[in-house]
């Protein structure tokens, strides 16, 4: 840890190195077998003592996870699902996220406390009445009902989100942008926005992962013909039982665009996240 | 969309008498000086959102476990008789309740036990391994956190699969091990540590990450201070780092036992939708009662139990979150 190297430092280095190989290797196995598996061909796959690197690849599992079950029709429900609560969530919690951010007013820290406490409550108790209120509301099996639903995990998480990001943008550059004669409307829009606009980018691809992920709500709340692609993935069994290789070709299907998205807006959420956000 | 419309002409010109008609519910009352019913206006469409898919579920779901609620209620048949506390003495006079709940608490805090400990211990680890591999470390963690939930339980689902998971596979190759065709899901002891695993596997990065950060404000004078005085290892982290750290690892914690007892599709999706008794948690056992046996009073009455059972660390964290002056 110092620039000195005294003797014998460099032994324990080696055994601290050791140890933290097998921290790479725990970790990043399950991935990594992922991997594997889904581009080994699917005899390869089914052998009692496989090999643990690959002999030869194909991309036969990902067309044979395509003509299982409709793949393509769960992806696009899931992004309309997941798109229209982004942007729902963007617009109202923009607007909610101001208010608590840029307004002095009575009722602030409650509603502060409150949208900190409604994350915390655990969706899965909810079900049972979410599942009841959209049957009455004849939204049950609809991709409306779902959207609306989803809400309630991302409209409060954007709203916090954002109002962090807002908080750090200093109030005198409004200010200064006021004096110079701008309204208070044409000072958000020509000096937060610019400045926010990392960090609602970074919000909204949070919020995608979030809805994307979800899978009970899902799985309740539309029927097996509307499913999204969590649960199709959830479902993944066919006649002749569950077969891994495919599965595993579209679990990397499924895993890859997140992934990546994740990489994209981890650094910049990692500081939101410890200030009690949602994980994903 | 349309609340934008109404709140911009109120937001320009402040000294307006009233605000447009449509909104004069909310704000009537509250005449904070200097702010008005803007806040609230900007406020009202989240509030209403939030009212509509949280706090009336959340009203429904007190409402409904003090009724009668199967089927012919659902289909609108009957009508939803209350009978008191019915549901809850029949789910609470239950034994296979109980043992559901011992079950969920002993997974969700095994699990936070071994997130805090192994996180904790990765996350100092790094500080003392060589930078390439600290960062491929980081890299792998990463990739495993944005992992969606679903995907990281089919490839455990995979791992662990007694015919061909590579895990029996492995550890046959231990000399006098024959663990080919081995069920791990036959009993509900290994089948849960397996499920544990799965649980850990995930959340362990979001905690190395966010202590490798904390780690970072530990001053580094105040280490070297102690280890000047004599402390040993375990002293300068017991001592020192860990009172530093202390405010995440409150807040890590508490996190995590809301997430774990959370758990749901992880045991859903590894026991293929129909977990067997010796796997049922309180989540999926709410939704069994719910969802399979068409009670969903008593499904009610058990979610309600696993709220109660969670608004003690839910304060907790709340507190934490007032302390460290974040709601400011």
């Amino acid at each position: 840890m110092s620039t000195l190297a005294p003797p014998g430092r460099r032994r324990t280095r080696l055994g601290w190195n050791l140890l933290g190989l097998v921290v790479l290797v725990t970790a990043g196995f399950p991935l990594y077998w992922m991997l594997v598996t889904a581009f080994k061909p699917a005899g390869d796959a089914i052998d009692p003592d496989p090999d643990l690197l690959p002999r030869s690849l194909t991309l036969g599992n990902f067309r044979r996870a395509l003509d299982i079950a409709d793949f393509w029709g769960p992806v696009g429900r899931s992004l309309v699902v997941s798109l229209s609560v982004v942007v729902i969530g963007m617009i109202v919690g923009m607007l909610a996220a101001l208010a608590l951010s840029r307004f002095v007013f009575r009722g602030r820290r409650a509603v502060v406390v409150g949208i900190l406490a409604v994350q915390m409550v655990p969706l899965v108790a909810m079900i049972i009445p979410v599942f009841l209120l959209l049957n009455d509301l004849g939204q049950y099996d609809r991709l409306t009902g779902l959207i609306i639903t989803y809400l309630t995990f991302v409209l409060p998480f954007t709203v916090w989100t954002l109002r962090g990001f807002i908080v750090n943008i200093p109030r005198e550059l409004e200010e200064a942008a006021m004096v110079d004669g701008c309204s208070r409307t044409g000072a958000f829009v020509r000096v937060v926005l610019p400045l926010l606009a990392p960090g609602m980018v970074a919000t909204s691809v949070y919020g995608f992962i979030q809805a994307w992920n979800e899978y009970l709500y899902a799985l309740m709340l539309l029927s097996q013909e509307h499913q999204t692609a969590t649960v199709w993935l959830g479902n993944f069994t066919t006649k002749h039982g569950t077969e891994y290789a495919p599965m595993m070709a579209g679990a990397t299907m499924m895993a890859v665009p997140i992934v990546v998205l994740f990489l994209l807006v981890q650094r910049r959420m990692a500081a939101g996240l410890t200030a009690g956000a949602v994980k994903g | 969309m349309s609340a934008a419309d109404t709140t911009t002409p109120a937001k320009a010109p402040p000294p307006r008498p009233a605000p447009p008609p449509a909104a004069a519910a909310r704000p009537r009352g509250r005449r904070t000086p200097g702010a008005g019913a803007t806040p609230w206006l900007l406020l009202a469409p989240c509030l209403l959102i939030l009212a509509l898919v949280m706090a009336y579920p959340l009203v429904r779901l007190v409402t409904l476990s003090f009724q009668k609620f199967g089927q012919p209620q659902l289909w609108g048949f009957q009508p939803a008789d209350w009978v008191g506390f019915a549901n809850f003495s029949a789910v609470l006079g239950d034994g296979e309740f109980w043992a559901v709940v011992l079950r969920t608490v002993v997974l969700a805090g095994g699990s936070v036990l071994a997130t805090m400990v192994g996180g904790m211990a990765v996350a100092l680890l790094l500080r003392r391994v060589s930078g390439w591999l600290r960062t491929l470390i980081n890299i792998v963690l990463v990739v495993g956190w944005g992992m969606p939930v679903i995907v990281a339980t089919t490839v455990f689902k995979w791992l662990f699969d007694s015919d061909y998971g590579v895990l029996n596979a492995l550890l046959s190759k231990v000399p006098g091990v024959g663990m080919i065709g081995h069920n791990w899901f036959a009993s509900g002891p290994e089948g849960l540590t397996v499920i544990m695993l799965l649980v850990v596997w995930g959340a362990v990065p979001f905690v190395v990450i966010t202590l490798g950060a904390g780690l970072t404000q530990v001053p580094r004078e105040l280490e070297e201070a102690a280890r000047l005085d004599g402390a040993g290892a375990w002293g300068v982290f017991r001592y020192v780092t860990l009172p530093v750290l202390k405010p995440i690892v409150v807040m890590l914690t508490t996190l995590s036992v809301i997430w774990d007892m959370g758990v749901f599709p992880q045991v859903f999706v590894m026991r293929g939708g129909h977990p067997e008794a010796d796997f049922q948690v309180l989540n999926t056992y709410s939704y069994d009662r719910a969802f399979v046996v068409d009670d969903y009073a008593q499904g009610s009455a058990i979610a309600l139990v696993t709220v109660v059972l969670l608004l003690g660390v839910v304060a907790v964290y709340m507190r934490q979150m007032l302390k460290i002056g974040e709601v400011e």
